[in-house]
């Protein structure tokens, strides 16, 4: 304020402009990222340490919204469900991605555009329809599973009975994203050079020699990343629980997943500042998570 | 005031992974309006009627509808803007929001007498005692009238009320010659008479419904709410609140109820081919059975609800809206005129001959509509049931002041016992828990 800018020296103007060219070109990016990436998380930080309630109102309350996120043993039941999502979902997903990319790219299926096609294409089908259509073949008294126990006279198990919703949901993620898991695969394999399989099986290499020496090495970076996605998707789980939770009230809680329990907070129950607190913690977790398997995955690249 | 910003934006902003929910409303006024407490004459009221300008009404009830086109006629200055914001939770979660953001605010909304509490404690609403309310008590029946009375003050017009009634198909019972049962016991047996004969048939659905469960412990006289201001006590160990369990854990044990959820296109398909034979709820529902289980035309009746005690009259509520003014909406006068016109006046007969079910004792009274028969109810006159069960609603119970929440968490908690070894005791037990634990993180003492 007190620095007059026309009494600046040469050398410092040169620099300025420099610098401002550069600011022209990043500055929209910033504006746009600072506006709809870093202000709603610093707001939600901001929130989160505030507790307003409906006797006494509004109060600065520190880190006691984390403190109770940290033992609020529905949250960690939350966290814990969509773990076990993680570790059993996800690899099943992954694996039968990559089997259909490898299938695909040996090039011995015939009617390859039509497999790739239309194992991609449920996930083109909006997730919240695709959950209401699981939704209906799951129904066990008018849906397709109560048809079939009608029509075979046999008892399926109802998959929307506590024990087997989880499961029954990850039925429905997997259906959904082996084909989005398949095309980053089957992409990264089509930028092998064909000369190395060539070159492979004159020295006598069989298929399985040559999935396991170059195509999965040579592929390695896109399963690290899709591994990344589908972890962050896991901890995100929010469209089925919301909607299955029509269905089926009581195996469905309102902490089913974290996303839904800070959900739930802040539509039911009105607390917005617990809510942001546990949003905030599940953002860390995650972030970790993902951290430590990029870490892992990329090691030795 | 700033207090409103922030949580407004929170919705959006809390969840990061949610999409934004944002104000809920866009238009309503602008302008600050009078009365800070001062009392308001109807002259007064009138005046504004004439006087006009514009109303913005949240209301899912649709027999509104033509209300708001009569009393427009009626008083041509006044433009009424109705908009539906969704029903129940759904509308109460946008105008939390607006009333947040502290903008979008309606003028009136449509608040079901359970939620009353949770927005007059919260000082959302407009107290009409100071537009004199108190005076037209007598025009209703003491069941809804109790339901806006709140924490000292009457926070709505009751709209409609929901005096139980224990519908049945006629077909069903008449074919495996079960009598209507006159108590629960009696319900009890005709469940297991009936699943047996027919295993694809149970007597009712249920999957764990908050309004259902309390309801049935207010007829069986059981107080497990007691609200004195701020202090609040929950107690599901009353003698109402086990008369219910007992009945209902033995209509789970032996898996009686239909595990098929309310308002799902299942239940109506199971009352229309016969495979849900009763269901025990207001008599806001033969509007319902017409538009939704079109199948089950002239096989349905109603009967008085079965009693905990036999020889018995008691009833109970379920359901049943008011409409309320926003403290934070404009032209208040005006609104006061609106919901008296609506909910007292000329508009009441309209809600009628709609199908709605009326708060007023006049109507309940009038032998050209206790006359009307249901044709859905192969021309029975079920209004007669319907008005008996008004007159015979136990007193003194009360709901929560954040009855929302805790319907919210109802399945987390009792909603165990239908999935699971848990019994109904203890589910009630953890739901009391939950809630107390909430009450008190509100600012409520709870015990």
């Amino acid at each position: 304020m007190a620095v007059p800018a026309v009494a600046a020296p040469p050398p410092s103007t040169r620099r300025v402009r420099r610098s401002y060219r550069g600011w022209q070109f990043v500055g929209p990016f910033m504006i746009v990222f600072a506006l709809v990436f870093l202000a709603p998380i610093v707001y939600a930080i901001y929130l989160s340490l505030f507790r307003n309630r409906l006797i006494g109102g509004n109060a600065f309350v520190g880190l006691d919204n984390y403190q109770q996120a940290l033992q609020d043993p529905q949250f960690w039941s939350g966290v814990g469900r969509v773990g076990l999502f993680l570790v059993v979902q996800v690899p099943i997903m992954l694996f039968l991605a990559l089997l259909v990319a490898l299938a695909l790219d040996s090039g011995r299926l015939y009617g390859k555009s039509f497999f790739r096609v239309s194992i991609f294409l449920p996930y083109a089908v909006p997730a919240v329809v695709a959950a209401l259509m699981w939704g209906f073949i799951y129904g066990s008294q008018f849906g397709l599973i109560g048809n079939l126990n009608d029509a075979l006279g046999i008892t399926l198990p109802d998959p929307l009975k506590p024990s087997l919703i989880l499961a029954s949901i990850g039925n429905i993620s997997t259906w959904q994203f082996v084909g989005y898991n398949m095309l980053i695969f089957y992409s990264a394999l089509q930028v092998v050079p064909k000369s190395l399989y060539e070159s492979a099986a004159i020295d006598g290499a069989g298929q399985l020699r040559i999935i396991r020496s170059i195509k999965l090495p040579a592929i390695r970076g896109a399963l690290v990343i899709a591994t990344i996605f589908s972890i962050i998707g896991s901890f995100q789980l929010f469209n089925e629980p919301a909607i299955l939770r029509n269905l089926a009230p009581n195996a469905i809680t309102t902490y089913f997943t974290p996303n839904f329990y800070a959900y739930s907070l802040t539509f039911s129950g009105q607390q917005i500042n617990y809510s942001a607190a546990v949003a905030v913690v599940m953002a860390v977790i995650t972030m970790i998570v993902a951290y430590v398997v990029q870490l892992r995955g990329t090691k030795d690249l | 005031m700033s207090r409103f910003i922030k949580v407004a934006a929170a919705a959006s902003a809390a969840v990061l992974a949610l999409a934004a929910c944002g104000g809920g409303g866009d238009d309503s006024s602008s302008a600050g309006s009078s009365s800070g407490g001062a009392t308001v004459t109807d002259a007064q009221v009138d005046a504004a009627l004439q006087k006009g300008g514009t109303l913005t009404v949240w209301a899912w009830e649709p027999t509104l509808k033509d209300v708001v086109t009569k009393f427009q006629e009626k008083y041509p200055n006044v433009k009424v803007d109705l908009v539906n914001a969704g029903t129940g939770d759904k509308q109460y979660t946008a105008l939390q929001n607006a009333i947040a953001a502290g903008k979008g605010v309606p003028d009136v909304g449509q608040i079901e007498y359970y939620a009353l509490p949770q927005f007059a404690i919260g000082k959302a609403l407009t107290n009409l005692n100071s537009y004199g309310a108190e005076s037209l008590k007598a025009d209703f029946n003491p069941g809804p009238w109790n339901s806006v009375n709140s924490s000292g003050g009457v926070y709505g017009l009751p709209m409609d009320s929901g005096p139980m009634a224990l519908y049945y198909n006629k077909e069903v019972f008449d074919k495996y010659k079960i009598e209507v049962p006159k108590t629960w016991t009696e319900y009890l047996e005709a469940a297991r008479k009936l699943h047996k004969a027919d295993p694809k048939a149970y007597i009712t659905n249920d999957t764990g419904d908050a309004g259902l469960t309390t309801s049935l412990i207010w007829q069986a006289g059981g107080k497990p709410y007691q609200v004195d201001g701020t202090n609040v006590t929950i107690n599901f160990s009353d003698a109402g609140s086990q008369e219910f369990q007992k009945v209902w854990q033995t209509l789970i044990s032996e898996k009686l109820l239909a595990p098929i959820s309310s308002w799902s296109d299942q239940w109506f398909q199971g009352m229309g081919n016969g495979s849900i034979a009763t269901v025990a709820t207001g008599a806001w529902m033969p509007a319902n059975f017409v538009t939704s289980a079109p199948a089950g035309k002239g096989k349905w009746r109603a009967a008085e609800l079965p009693q905990w005690t036999a020889g018995a009259n008691a009833s109970a509520e379920n359901g049943g809206s008011s409409l309320a003014i926003m403290d934070k909406g404009a032209n208040k006068e005006l609104a006061y005129g609106f919901l008296k016109y609506a909910n007292d006046g000329d508009g009441v007969q309209i809600r009628v001959d709609g199908g709605a079910f009326p708060a007023t004792s006049k109507t309940l009274a009038d032998p050209k509509w206790l006359g009307d028969e249901f044709e859905y109810f192969g021309g029975q006159k079920a209004n007669e049931i319907f008005a008996k069960s008004a007159q015979n609603v136990v007193t003194g119970w009360s709901y929560l002041p954040f009855q929302v929440y805790s319907n919210s968490v109802f399945n987390d908690t009792v909603g165990k016992a239908y999935v699971s070894n848990t019994t109904l005791a203890d589910g009630l037990k953890a739901w009391q828990d939950q809630t107390t634990k909430y009450g008190n993180e509100q600012g409520f003492t709870v015990k």
